[in-house]
């Protein structure tokens, strides 16, 4: 039996038992080769009353008497390999029923629906064809985005943007699985789709200018593909303008923006005792919310041995909290005074509908992200607020929905600091502002539980350690299952999406990014043809 | 069995089997293949399973005579009598019934009359009657003096010899016999190798 070429009309087989919790198994025909099938891929059940789809979550082998297997027919005959397939022995599927499409012109009209019964006995199991895919996504329109294709078709599975940034959502994989390249692809669906505006800390700026794939050629940024609809920030001057990077805008903090709870979440990373953390809450007081850090930070000897007695705090712990701080000064975007407010700015942009990618540069450890990340986030959030406020007193228009892209979100949303976090915060209010999350990890076990079961849609690549698989499917139907198809993930470019914004959950292959086809599908213009479309735009315009 | 023709004569009839007399010694229809005979009301079919030549008068023993010559044509041409003295029989097994329109892969409900001509089946009858391969169940579940398997087998040859491919044909009679067989695979392992 050699490889097959499935079409849609291709019969698989039929339901030979089953339930809804635990899935239908579906006896295979004996021309269909178990080799042939894989886990995640959809099928069509024909039921008597309704169509229903599914995915299959398991694929295994069967004999119809076990006892005979201990004299094993002769296969390496054809002719009885043959007769044996399918009868002695079978293939078996188990597959998952998800929503079902009732034959009536009413269920037709409502769409499909979750499964809540299964079909019966020998219903017969088809792969599910491009319009069964494009009825459970919807095609492409000013609202769905193309993200990838459902698993050995060619039918596009599209995401609904408007509904997906209406909550938290999250991209999880582990190291070198697509994650990034991914989010790009998100990016753009937003930005296309205009449902949203978006803020990225870009750790490893990658998505603002230009990026890396591990091949070793270079993809477009968002800012190449969008020149207009994208400003890039920069946190490290000098490293964008060896990279050549086309920066909108360069970002200082001054020491006076710094609060203690900005210290508070670097106790870690900063190796502050909780002492020491305590301590800067003190020092606040002594010194006021905007002057303490300068003041800390220039204290000499002298001045210190004074101060540690009247603080009525250990010798220790005000070294701990010196040392600790010393290190911000390594950070150049850390100035006394900043010459200008990001904050401003940024928000500037965001209410012009352009998305804000802060680069990191060379300052891609943790202390900066965290810090920064947190201080920008809680202060932009602060003026949401303040907006979504005033516009539901109807004083003015609201704001357009916000999307606050992180990674390593581990880092902040892990249980002892995701209560601290305004991204905690932002992850449990849902969108009550107007600003949701895209949190980006490799090790979504390390992400509070609670926070995780905020997420709305989650889009996760391979993972391979039993804590983060078992995190990422907290909370959803047919758990186990899932945790199969997510296990048997390509090491790359492939995904497994469930959640709010998708009637059922899909195995994508993610759309190609980074070919020159690619950012033409994404409606990328090149230089000349911009060019020659601005000429013809003129020329008309004085055409007769 | 190209074309139908005219055999035998059943002479013992019972519902699920009949013997038949040959007209010509030694001339009876291969083992296993599709025989029918006729009334007015139904077509009785039934497969061969078991051929005999034997002497006509149960008490007298054949005996060898060709010591002294040539060939064994010689023995009937110097002996004439013998064609009378000896018979070829032949044991089917009823296998299913055509009354009117329908065709029935289950015994008829009366057994073949007495007397009742038997003839051979044409390709064309062979092919409509194995469209179906229900008649199996009763051939395999049938208690016979000689191994029931080999009567399968043979049968399902010789049925494959109807269709221009012959091969699908058997795979699917195979898996029909798989699934008669499901419990005992020693049982389906020497059928389908005699398949071949
Ligand atoms: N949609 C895609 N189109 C083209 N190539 C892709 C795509 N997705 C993944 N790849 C390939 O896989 C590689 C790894 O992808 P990516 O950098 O997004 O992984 P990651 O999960 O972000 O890894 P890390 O955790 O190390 O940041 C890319 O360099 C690229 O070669
Ligand atoms: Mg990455």
């Amino acid at each position: 039996m050699s490889e097959q070429n499935f079409d849609e009309q291709t019969r698989l087989g039929s339901i030979i038992s089953g339930s809804l919790t635990r899935g239908v198994e579906v006896k295979l025909d004996a021309s269909i080769s178990v080799e042939d099938m894989a886990v995640g891929r959809y099928v069509a059940i024909e039921g008597e009353r309704r169509r229903f789809f599914g995915m299959i979550t398991d694929v295994s082998l069967e004999a119809i008497d076990p006892r005979a297997m201990v004299t094993p027919p002769d296969v390496s005959d054809p002719f009885i390999a043959q007769v044996v397939s399918g009868t002695t022995i079978y293939g078996k599927l188990r597959v998952l029923p998800m929503l079902t499409i009732g034959g009536d012109a009413m269920s037709i009209l409502e769409g499909p629906q979750p499964a809540k019964t299964v079909p019966t006995h020998f219903s017969e199991v088809k792969l599910a064809s491009q319009r069964d895919v494009e009825l459970v996504f919807g095609a492409e329109d000013d609202k769905r985005f193309y993200i990838g294709t459902p698993l050995d078709m060619e039918t596009k599975v599209c995401l609904d943007i408007s509904e997906f940034v209406t909550r938290s959502n999250g991209v999880f994989g582990k190291s070198g699985t697509g994650k990034t390249f991914l989010t790009r692809l998100l990016l753009v669906g937003m930005l296309q789709k205009q449902a949203a505006v978006s803020l990225v800390f870009d750790m490893h700026s990658e998505y603002g200018w230009e990026g890396r794939s591990e091949k070793g050629y270079k993809v477009k940024g968002l800012k190449q593909l969008f020149p207009s609809k994208v400003a890039v920030f920069a946190l490290d001057e000098e490293s964008s303008r060896w990279r050549k990077v086309s920066t909108d805008f360069v970002v200082k903090i001054g020491y006076d923006e710094i609060e203690p709870e900005d210290i508070d979440l670097l106790q870690q990373t900063l190796n502050l005792t909780e002492a020491s953390t305590q301590a800067v809450y003190q020092l606040a007081r002594e010194f006021g919310d905007r002057r303490w850090l300068e003041v800390v930070l220039n204290l000499t000897e002298d001045e210190s041995k004074q101060l540690i007695p009247k603080l009525n705090i250990h010798d220790s712990t005000y070294r701990n909290l010196r040392r600790g701080l010393e290190n911000l000064r390594r950070f150049p975007f850390l100035v006394p005074h900043a010459p200008d407010n990001p904050v401003k700015r940024i928000l500037e942009y965001l209410d012009r509908g352009i998305n804000v990618i802060l680069e990191f540069g060379r300052f891609d450890d943790f202390a900066a992200y965290i810090l920064v990340a947190n201080l920008l986030s809680r202060r932009i959030y602060a003026q949401y607020r303040e907006k979504a406020e005033k516009a539901m007193g109807g004083d003015v228009a609201p704001s357009h929905p916000l999307v606050i892209s992180i990674e390593e979100a581990h880092r902040f949303l892990n249980p002892e600091l995701a209560n601290r976090t305004i991204f905690g915060r932002i992850a449990r209010e849902m969108r009550k502002y107007n600003v949701t999350l895209l949190v980006i990890d490799q090790r979504p076990s390390g992400i509070d539980d609670e926070v995780m079961s905020q997420l709305g849609t989650k889009i996760t690549c391979l993972l391979d350690d039993e804590r983060d698989i078992d995190s990422v499917l907290t909370g959803v139907a047919g758990k186990s299952e899932l945790k199969s198809v997510l296990s048997k993930l390509e090491t790359k470019q492939q995904a497994l999406i469930f959640g709010h914004s998708v009637p059922m959950p899909v195995v994508i292959k993610t759309r190609e990014y980074g070919s020159a086809e690619s950012y033409k599908e994404l409606g990328f213009l090149e230089a000349a043809e911009l060019k020659r479309k601005t000429e013809k735009e003129i020329e008309d315009l004085w055409a007769p | 069995m190209g074309t139908e023709q005219r055999v035998a004569e059943v002479i013992e009839a019972s519902s699920a089997e009949f013997v038949a007399q040959c007209y010509k010694l030694d001339q009876a229809p291969p083992l296993g293949s599709l025989v029918k005979t006729k009334d007015e009301l139904r077509k009785i079919y039934g497969v061969v399973y078991n051929v005999e030549t034997h002497s006509l008068e149960p008490g007298r023993r054949v005996v060898a005579r060709g010591e002294g010559m040539e060939t064994e044509d010689e023995i009937f041409r110097a002996n004439p009598q013998l064609a009378k003295l000896l018979c070829t029989d032949f044991q089917a097994l009823v296998v299913g019934h055509r009354q009117g329109d329908g065709l029935h892969h289950y015994l008829p409900p009366k057994p073949a009359s007495i007397h009742s001509f038997v003839y051979t089946c044409q390709l064309e009858e062979v092919k409509a009657f194995t469209q179906s391969l229900d008649f199996l169940g009763l051939l395999v579940d049938a208690r016979l003096p000689i191994p029931v398997d080999e009567v399968i087998a043979a049968c399902l040859r010789c049925a494959g010899q109807a269709y221009p491919d012959s091969e699908s044909f058997l795979i699917k009679a195979g898996k029909e016999m798989a699934r008669l067989l499901s419990s005992d695979a020693r049982r389906l392992n020497s059928v389908l190798k005699r398949l071949r």
